[in-house]
């Protein structure tokens, strides 16, 4: 499949995080400098140079376990703590969302689209910030040199992949549910009305030629929906109208989010026999990871003056009950890495990596050497 | 004009891959068996005639000497070739050949990929008067394999390179009749079709271009190509003059599936939009005209199709499936 498609999946996905962690720092009365401290923090390690240089290099797609991991390490990039419950919640939240803005582009470019609007969303939650604003910038700059010539089987192949990753994902989120796109048992609506896409003609026309190419008979058929003509096409650039509202800030009306466990089972335990690879993370998943912790702020620990926890739920008794009885099948099983607070550990991090991808060869044991290198990493 | 049947569940869901179903009828009242790809996983299913019994069978990708892969699989279909079927995969990595059951491999070929793996979708064809096999690859080449009789002695015949952008379906000329002179159509990316005839040396006998639009499926029949594009067109060509005999808007996203029901003329398509349509074809040969008609339209609610064919040569059954369905859904005239 497409090897293109993991820093769009990353972006996306992160852009949700984003929207999601701003509504409920809002509904929590976080002080305003401590919620954009989190903000700041969360999008200048999300738009590293090391780690996007990593990140945009033609590859495979994380296993699910990994990419959770890396985004388990990304919400703790700051002084925000988040619970397992909570932190599973917002994960839901984050993959249905881009689940469903995948679903819904009209047509396979209009991905980049959706891209485009959670990017133009991260630049104004750091506008303030000059530093961060550049690196948001560098990463639009990636985004564009590596996308917007790629032809449109391409950005299928790209949505196809990322309908792989999503696959048998029914999740309830009630703010969907409420607004009449997710049906109750998970799936989402596809309306056969609007516009259709752009560079697609509305359904109903049969042209017929003669072998001279003249036009001989033209019929209508009745095309069993209600589609209008194409809106104008959206723009690619740095600045611009991106037209479609896909990948847009849903949470900005505040409005509770809920996410129901129980329609999915079924689906789930179908799903979790794909991923059969016994090794947890890759050496290239545990190398984003490292790259990733490398360019994370150091915390220094236990300092309860700045540090605070955000709960994705409306009261801490809800959080546990969610942590209790969330089903074993829906367990994304991340890996107990200990944040590093040391920056002398996280160095030594670092170096391991390094010496690991040097003596690099594709060899059959080198899933051992990613359990030896997890095993360390435990330690830390 | 048609209504639904009872659905035959699948074991995991349909992934959104092109042409995503594959159907297999030896004879009129025996089974029908069907072919659908999760990921790395094959489901297989065997229906008898009545639609009353059904048996189940995965086959996971295996490549070379792997006991299972989690390479994705790209398409599965079945070759019906003059003394025998096979069972067509192909992954990543390459493409293997089963007896038509799944139950052993009798053939496997690497694709090298001496840069990181990129695309790969691609489609099989079977030639109908010799006995190839061909699969289109991502490079644009086609591999057409020599298919003996029986036995595991399959050889790489040729490379045929004319394409160069990623293959995305072959069609073989499926009237049954050996007055077309056209065997074998293949599609790609940019919407380029290659109009060939088999042999021990292919011939290419006519390259109708594309306007870098997908074409997504095509089909041949009568020595006319119907192809299915991303823009939700569908469009009629005489194989090898390339003359342009319709254009339909048919559908308002991509094209995942055209199949043509030979002894009628029927054509069916799905696509992303959630609709199937069928349609009819009917040849002059006189004044070399072709006329098609609209005959029919069903909505599978919420679902994006990846994959439908008809189950018998008359069109008289057809089946869908649909990405995150674990069913393959049937639909019988009425």
């Amino acid at each position: 499949m497409s090897s293109r498609t993991l820093p769009l999946l990353f972006i996306n996905l992160g852009g949700e995080m984003l929207y999601i962690l701003d509504q409920r720092l809002r509904a929590q009365n976080i002080p305003a400098d401590k919620a954009k401290k989190v903000m700041n923090d969360i999008v200048t390690t999300m738009f590293n140079k090391k780690f996007l240089e990593e990140l945009f290099k033609p590859q495979e797609l994380y296993s699910k376990k990994a990419l959770r991991t890396v985004f388990d390490r990304l919400a703790h990039a700051s002084i925000m703590r988040l619970n397992q419950a909570s932190m599973d919640k917002l994960y839901d939240l984050m993959t249905m969302a881009f689940k469903y803005q995948v679903l819904l582009c009209q047509r396979p470019k209009d991905i980049l689209l959706v891209s485009f609007n959670h990017m133009d969303a991260i630049k104004d939650f750091v506008r303030d910030t000059p530093n961060i604003l550049s690196q948001v910038d560098e990463t639009y700059r990636q985004l564009i040199e590596m996308y917007t010539l790629l032809p449109a089987g391409e950005f299928q192949l790209i949505r196809q992949t990322l309908l792989i990753f999503f696959q048998d994902m029914h999740i309830r989120v009630s703010i969907f549910l409420k607004d009449k796109v997710q049906n109750s048992n998970g799936r989402f609506v596809l309306p056969t009305s609007g516009p259709v896409p752009y560079g697609t003609q509305t359904p109903g026309l049969i042209r017929m030629f003669t072998c001279n190419g003249e036009e001989v008979k033209r019929v209508q058929f009745r095309n069993g929906g209600n589609y209008t003509s194409a809106l104008r096409e959206g723009s690619f650039e740095l600045f611009g109208d991106r037209v479609i509202k896909l990948g847009t800030n849903m949470y900005s009306i505040s409005r509770p989010v809920e996410t129901h466990m129980s329609g999915s089972l079924k689906n789930s335990a179908q799903h979790a026999k794909v991923n059969t690879a016994p090794n947890p993370l890759a050496k290239e998943e545990l190398n984003l990871l490292a790259k990733l912790m490398g360019g994370m702020e150091v915390q220094k620990p236990g300092n309860p003056e700045s540090g605070f926890r955000v709960n994705l739920f409306a009261t801490d008794e809800e959080e546990e009950e969610a942590l209790i009885s969330r089903p074993a099948e829906l367990s994304y099983e991340v890996i107990n890495i200990q944040a590093t607070k040391d920056k002398q550990a996280n160095e030594e991090l670092v170096r391991i990596m390094g010496e690991f991808t040097e003596s690099e060869e594709p060899t059959p044991c080198s899933s051992s050497k990613g359990d030896d290198l997890l095993t360390m990493m435990d330690g830390l | 004009m048609y209504h639904k049947e009872k659905s035959i569940q699948l074991k995991s869901s349909a992934s959104a891959l092109y042409n995503n179903l594959s159907v297999l009828r030896i004879g009129p009242r025996s089974l029908t068996h069907f072919t659908v790809v999760h990921a790395n996983v094959v489901n297989m299913v065997s229906a008898s005639w009545d639609g009353l019994n059904y048996s189940h069978r995965q086959l996971q990708s295996k490549e070379g000497n792997v006991a299972t892969s989690s390479s994705l699989i790209l398409q599965a279909a079945w070759c019906v070739l003059p003394a025998r079927e096979l069972l067509v995969l192909t992954s990543q990595k390459g493409i293997q050949m089963y007896e038509s059951d799944g139950s052993i491999m009798v053939y496997w070929h690497a694709l090298d990929s001496p840069e990181t793996p990129t695309a790969a979708q691609s489609g099989l064809a079977t030639c109908f008067v010799l006995s190839f096999s061909i699969t289109g690859v991502s490079s644009g080449s086609l591999l057409v394999f020599d298919v003996p009789s029986k036995g595991s002695n399959i050889t790489l015949s040729e490379m045929l390179e004319e394409h160069k952008e990623p293959l995305t379906d072959l069609g073989s000329e499926c009237s049954g009749s050996q007055e077309f002179i056209a065997d074998l159509v293949s599609a790609d990316d940019s919407g380029l079709l290659c109009v060939w005839k088999s042999g021990d040396d292919f011939q290419l006998l006519n390259k109708i271009p594309g306007f870098e639009v997908t074409c997504s499926s095509v089909k041949l029949w009568k020595g006319i190509v119907a192809a299915g594009y991303g823009t939700g067109q569908i469009r009629l060509y005489e194989a090898i003059t390339g003359i342009l005999h319709a254009e339909i808007n048919a559908h308002a996203r991509w094209i995942y599936s055209l199949d043509i029901a030979p002894f009628t003329g029927l054509l069916l398509s799905a696509a992303e939009d959630s609709l199937v349509r069928v349609w009819h074809l009917t040849l002059t040969p006189e004044t070399n005209s072709v006329e098609i008609e609209h005959m029919y339209n069903e909505c599978v609610t919420d679902t994006q199709i990846c994959g439908a064919k008809f189950c018998d040569g008359d069109g008289y059954a057809f089946a869908v499936t649909g990405y995150d369905l674990s069913e393959i859904i049937r639909y019988t005239q009425a």
